[in-house]
């Protein structure tokens, strides 16, 4: 077993650890973020038409594998990169768990929030915008930061419609070269640098937050 | 369509094998992974540094690399340093190791979450250690671990379709043969997303069931209505979701 494969590997790997690992990290956090929070306004809607319908998705979508949903939207957006594919996927898988934390972070906002809102006859939006959300964003905070570190992890997956991240470039350098063992370890102790680090100073913000 | 029936049919026996494959690693894993939560979740709480510091490596380590490494890892990297594993054994060792290093935090945080005074009157009723864990402290902690290890079940569920990457004949690798000769991909993958929807319930339902008798048995029983109520948080305190030890 050649060790020294580990450096010669660690460039090309380093490389699409920056360029598609972290940056599907964090553009699918984004949009993680952004659609669990509609998903969870929408369920708190006064009508059933729309909280029945989002239920539904919602829990289609989390009770169902991220490998065969990127299969799925590949095939139906096929004309798209791979890339953006796979980021809107795990985007839309990661938002259905961030939607829980909104939903719990929102219903730990005082009752009383929303009846003085009442009392001064604020406009829902107005009310949501100004009143509920600002207190509700510290609540949901780590949970959101912990479900960004889960789909960190969740990103080698991309490669199975062919998105070229680090565990997939890592894979080929290991086929090309029969070199498995140290490409796979350095994979190992490229994910574990990064994400051991943020679960630490998640764990200390949710302390900080009072949780 | 009807060519998509056609083929599903022609390999119907096959995909019944390969859902059970789906299911047997799901609840080997599982098994896997149940065992060592209670022995590396017991290990954290140990006196011993040792003990608690070989666990707390071992759990950081397996929830800190991703799954889909550490099954590449067992098969792809281990017969290059001379150990050989059948792929079924790869993928329950994995599945093991990783949920078994987040179900352990589950136990911890568990056991933790009982109130001093429980100890304290095992303490004054003369217990020894072994019964205040066994008849006071596990049946309230177990209670509550229940639906966290309903998440990680299903979490471990969805995960198994890695199996067919590693040329398993999982219900996903069967699909994968059955779109490509009927061409049929809406279908396939509709009724794939269908089967696993299915069995997530199904473990759901009987992780309900388990958990109305161990609230029966603390004489906090709901009745059956707790039988069909719906997961709470997927991934709450410990789970591939939640890495904190306080889920949110």
């Amino acid at each position: 077993m050649n060790w020294s494969a580990m450096g010669d590997a660690f460039p090309s790997v380093i490389a699409a650890f920056f360029k598609v690992t972290l940056v599907s990290t964090v553009v699918g956090t984004a949009v993680a973020a952004a659609l669990g929070l509609v998903w969870a306004i929408l369920g708190r809607s006064r009508t059933r038409w729309v909280t029945v319908p989002v239920k539904v998705v919602v829990e289609f979508i989390r009770s169902t594998p991220l490998m065969i949903q990127l299969f799925a939207l590949w095939v139906l957006l096929g004309s798209l990169p791979t890339e953006v594919i796979g980021i809107a996927m795990l985007g839309i898988h990661f938002s259905t768990y961030m939607s829980e934390v909104y939903r719990a972070g929102i219903d730990a906002v005082p009752r009383g929030q929303w009846e003085a809102a009442t009392a001064l006859s604020l406009p829902r939006s107005h009310t949501w915008r100004a009143v509920i959300l600002p207190q509700a964003v510290r609540n949901v905070l780590p949970g959101l930061g912990n479900y960004a570190i889960a789909m960190f992890k969740y990103t080698p997956f991309l490669s199975v419609i062919g998105v070229g991240e680090m565990v997939r470039t890592a894979q080929d350098y290991g086929s090309n070269h029969f070199e498995y063992p140290p490409v796979f370890t350095l994979c190992g102790l490229i994910f574990l640098a990064a994400s051991y680090p943020t679960s630490l100073a998640m764990r200390k913000l949710e302390k900080r937050l009072g949780h | 369509m009807d060519t998509f029936f056609h083929q599903l049919d022609l390999v119907l026996p096959r995909f019944w094998s390969g859902v059970w494959l789906t299911v047997e690693a799901t609840l080997l894993g599982g098994a896997l992974a149940f065992v060592l939560s209670f022995v590396l979740g017991l290990m954290l709480r140990s006196e011993t540094l040792v003990l608690r510091g070989l666990a707390r490596f071992v759990v950081e380590f397996f929830r800190g690399t991703s799954i889909f490494v550490q099954l590449f890892f067992l098969f792809y990297a281990l017969p290059g340093l001379g150990f050989q594993l059948a792929p079924l054994f790869c993928g329950v060792l994995a599945f093991g190791l990783n949920y078994g290093a987040y179900g352990a935090e589950i136990v911890r945080g568990s056991i933790n979450s009982i109130p001093a005074p429980q100890w304290e009157a095992g303490v004054a009723l003369n217990m020894t250690a072994g019964q205040r864990m066994r008849r006071v402290i596990l049946p309230q902690a177990w209670a509550r671990m229940i639906p966290q290890f309903t998440n990680l079940l299903i979490q471990l569920l969805k995960d198994t379709p890695l199996l067919s990457l590693i040329l398993m004949a999982d219900v996903t690798y069967v699909m994968q043969q059955v779109r490509q000769a009927s061409g049929n991909s809406i279908a396939a993958y509709g009724l794939v997303l269908l089967v696993y929807l299915v069995l997530a319930y199904l473990l759901t339902l009987i992780m309900n069931l388990l958990e109305m008798q161990a609230k029966a048995k603390l004489g906090e029983g709901r009745g059956v209505r707790g039988l069909f109520t719906a997961r709470t948080a997927p991934g709450g305190a410990g789970s591939p979701g939640g890495e904190g030890v306080v889920g949110p």
